[in-house]
């Protein structure tokens, strides 16, 4: 099994057995994670920055995590309050922290595109932590290996992603890798918030929920952002919850070993019900947050790997 | 001036939908004499040529020069993207030899002493003819007309907000009633403009791929319906800058058919590339209306074919590095085309969809004909505006060596045939290869 990227922009450019090798690799980060010595040394001595242009706390603090537990040093920017509010354009950002040679510069931007650009302009590898509308790729890693690990297997199942599809980056990374993995995938919200051309994907759409989540084994919920509830695309936040908000009965369709994930933070009572995003027996919304972690790892290691492989273009 | 003798060419017609081998003599800036090969022999020609300068095409196509309606230029306000002199070399080197400029600069072209302005910058600069078009908007604000009875009277040729639809209709209807009493040509930019705000690419699978906002190619057939209306209305001259859509086609068909007075253009890129050479958001193809699916693409080549479009420009917009530097949605559209219209388009001749008379019925005669122009034909007493060029000579692009000050073209590094030879503007040579 190889891995041949430089950098980690998307699951478009993936092949189906680098998407393995990272889940392969991410298991055995699982188990250090939950030794009392977390440490490994991977990326000992490589510099990497997180650069987040849109708040993020979850996502953030998971590559930091992740980071240093592979002896990583880690610097965080917070780009909201920095020279971009002075109207330095993302290229001199770039350029000026390419100067201070990092190893792993992990970005987050609310521009679709904004990884690609940076990536064609630093030395570095660059990590996606999520560009615009475009994709969120370390999350549908994350939920890969959830899934992988709760089924016993990433290929063959149904799998339905439910509300907020067209808005959602998160949604197109878990379509795209689904799909190279040959599972059978079904889109379920109302068309306002489906994307066009969606026909073409390769997946079945559904505006019914309850025929939408027929006998599933995933269930995949999506945060509905609070600007998109009044009038604009969906009627209301109540309509919405009734009819696309997940609750027992409508969950009651899927599989009866369907497991419920959302990629957080949760909008309790707008598209998921309280009770049943903490019931341990159906929710593996935790469960990925912690795979949160060892994906990263796993990620960034891989990209060290082939950047320790390459003769270094920039020291001299 | 010295009268030029054209031999050994072969001429393009556009008028009479012809190709022929042949001589062109040029006299007093006007082409004075056309002769065919199969017609009297060019011996007639050589005694009436006396003393003329004697140019051997060596076989390379001589057309009536291009008319390029919707190129912007800089000036006044963004005079690093481009200016009058820039641009004018661009043109003649793109066998372009007349410039008919867009009035979006900053501030916009909406009285008469900013287009006089103009006029004289462009003539002191560009070794090319330049027409301007005036806003029809004051600001091109969509809110007060134009004066464009003295617009008219210090050259405007048409009158256009360019991108900046004109959402209020009332406000349109009047412009354009008021337009048809003076017989002022107007021309729209069919898009709607609350479907398409904000849109950096057509809505389609790769724009949901690229998580890039879109507009719905029907934006163009709801926006042209609208103006199709209002001419029937109220009877203007009218020209939409860039059909690009097949659903539009029928609405322009049924109209022409109608016998309104409405021609339409496209744009080079429109032809030649789609929406997928968007590819990994390279900025240099965000164009405005973006790129089009490979079904419009192809709807669009056969309505130039059949006429049904009428125009071809290259809506040359200049923008430099900075504003195209950033993400897709942020860039800056456009692209420069004025060097590389030709032999871009040409690219369509050497794949067999389109033919060279054809082509330039749409690069030359039409917009000639539609702005009233006495240019554009290749006959006997037609302004000497012409170009020659070989349409096989193979290059590859690069941006770096264009004459535009901006180098915003999608075409770089492209593998391109044609290069143009010389060009002549009222019988004076502009341009020549070296």
């Amino acid at each position: 099994m190889r891995f041949d990227q430089r950098h980690l922009l998307g699951i478009e450019p993936l092949r189906p057995d680098e998407i393995t090798a990272i889940l392969d690799l991410a298991d055995q980060y699982v188990s250090l994670g939950r030794r009392r010595d977390k440490h490994a040394n991977a990326l000992a001595g490589l510099t990497q920055i997180n650069m987040f242009f849109e708040n993020s706390t979850r996502t953030q603090a998971s590559f930091e995590l992740a980071g240093k537990r592979l002896g990583a040093d880690v610097m965080n920017m917070a780009m909201q309050a920095s020279s971009v509010k002075k109207g330095e354009t993302l290229i001199d950002t770039a350029m000026t922290l390419n100067a201070m040679h990092p190893d792993l510069l992990v970005v987050r931007h609310p521009q679709s595109g904004a990884a690609d650009l940076l990536a064609q302009k630093v030395h570095c590898a660059v990590l996606n932590a999520g560009d615009g509308r475009h994709e969120h790729p370390t999350q549908a890693l994350l939920d890969a290996l959830t899934i992988r690990r709760a089924k016993g297997r990433l290929h063959r199942l149904n799998i339905a992603i439910c509300g907020d599809i067209a808005h959602s980056r998160v949604a197109r990374s878990n379509i795209l890798l689904l799909h190279k993995m040959e599972n059978r995938i079904r889109l379920v919200g109302p068309p306002t918030l489906m994307p066009a051309g969606i026909e073409s994907f390769g997946v079945e759409v559904y505006d019914d929920m309850k025929r939408g989540l027929e006998g599933v084994d995933v269930v995949m919920m999506l945060r509905l952002q609070k600007e998109r509830m009044d009038g604009g695309f969906i009627p209301s936040e109540r309509e919405y919850y009734h009819r696309y908000g997940l609750d027992a009965e409508k969950l009651s369709f899927a599989a009866e070993d369907a497991i419920v994930m959302h990629p957080g933070p949760m909008n309790r009572g707008v598209e998921i019900d309280g009770t049943l995003a903490d019931d341990i027996n159906r929710s593996v919304i935790q469960d990925q947050v912690e795979m949160g972690v060892a994906v990263r790892m796993a990620a960034m290691d891989l990209l060290a790997r082939n950047l320790r492989a390459r003769p270094t273009e920039v020291m001299a | 001036m010295t009268d030029i003798l054209i031999q050994n060419a072969r001429l393009i017609d556009p008028e009479a939908g012809t190709e022929n081998p042949g001589t062109v003599l040029i006299s007093g800036g006007r082409i004075a004499e056309v002769m065919r090969e199969d017609g009297p022999t060019g011996a007639v020609l050589q005694k009436r040529a006396g003393k003329a300068e004697l140019v051997d095409a060596e076989g390379a196509v001589l057309a009536p020069g291009i008319v390029d309606i919707g190129v912007k230029i800089g000036e006044p306000g963004e005079r690093h993207k481009e200016s009058y002199g820039t641009a004018g070399l661009a043109a003649a080197a793109g066998g372009v030899t007349t410039i008919v400029t867009r009035p979006d600069t900053t501030p916009a072209i909406d009285t008469p002493e900013t287009l006089e302005f103009i006029r004289r910058r462009a003539n002191e600069a560009a070794p090319v003819n330049v027409l301007p078009m005036a806003a029809l908007t004051k600001a091109r604000a969509g809110r007060e007309m134009t004066e464009i009875g003295f617009l008219m009277d210090a050259g405007a040729v048409a009158f256009t907000d360019c991108d900046n639809v004109v959402s209020n209709t009332k406000v349109l209807s009047r412009a354009m009633t008021y337009a048809r009493s003076l017989g002022a040509l107007v021309m729209g930019h069919p898009q709607e403009p609350i479907l398409s705000s904000g849109a950096a690419v057509t809505s389609g699978k790769f724009a949901s791929l690229r998580g890039l906002p879109a507009v719905t190619a029907m934006a163009e057939r709801m926006a042209l319906d609208r103006d199709i209306a209002l001419i029937e209305m109220t009877g203007v001259r009218y020209h939409a800058d860039q059909i690009t859509t097949a659903r539009a086609l029928p609405a322009l068909e049924r109209a022409k058919r109608n016998g309104l007075d409405i021609t339409a253009g496209t744009s080079m890129h429109h032809l030649t590339l789609n929406e997928m050479d968007v590819a990994d958001y390279r900025t240099f193809f965000k164009v405005k209306p973006p790129l089009r699916s490979e079904d419009d693409r192809q709807a669009v080549i056969e309505a130039i074919r059949t006429g049904l479009i009428d125009i071809i420009g290259s809506f040359h917009t200049p923008q430099d590095e900075e504003s195209k530097r950033l993400p897709y949605e942020e860039a800056a559209s456009g692209a420069v085309g004025l060097e590389t219209l030709l032999p871009v388009l040409l690219r369509l001749y050497h794949s067999g969809e389109l033919d060279l008379p054809t082509l330039f019925r749409a690069l030359s005669l039409n917009p000639a004909r539609r702005l009233g122009l006495e240019c554009g034909r290749l006959s006997k007493g037609a302004p000497a505006d012409l170009v020659l060029f070989d349409p096989d000579k193979p290059f590859v692009l690069d941006r770096f060596k264009l004459q535009s000050k901006s180098k915003n073209t999608p075409f770089d590094g492209a593998r391109l045939q044609g290069k143009v030879l010389r060009s002549y503007v009222a019988g004076k040579e502009v341009f020549k290869s070296s």
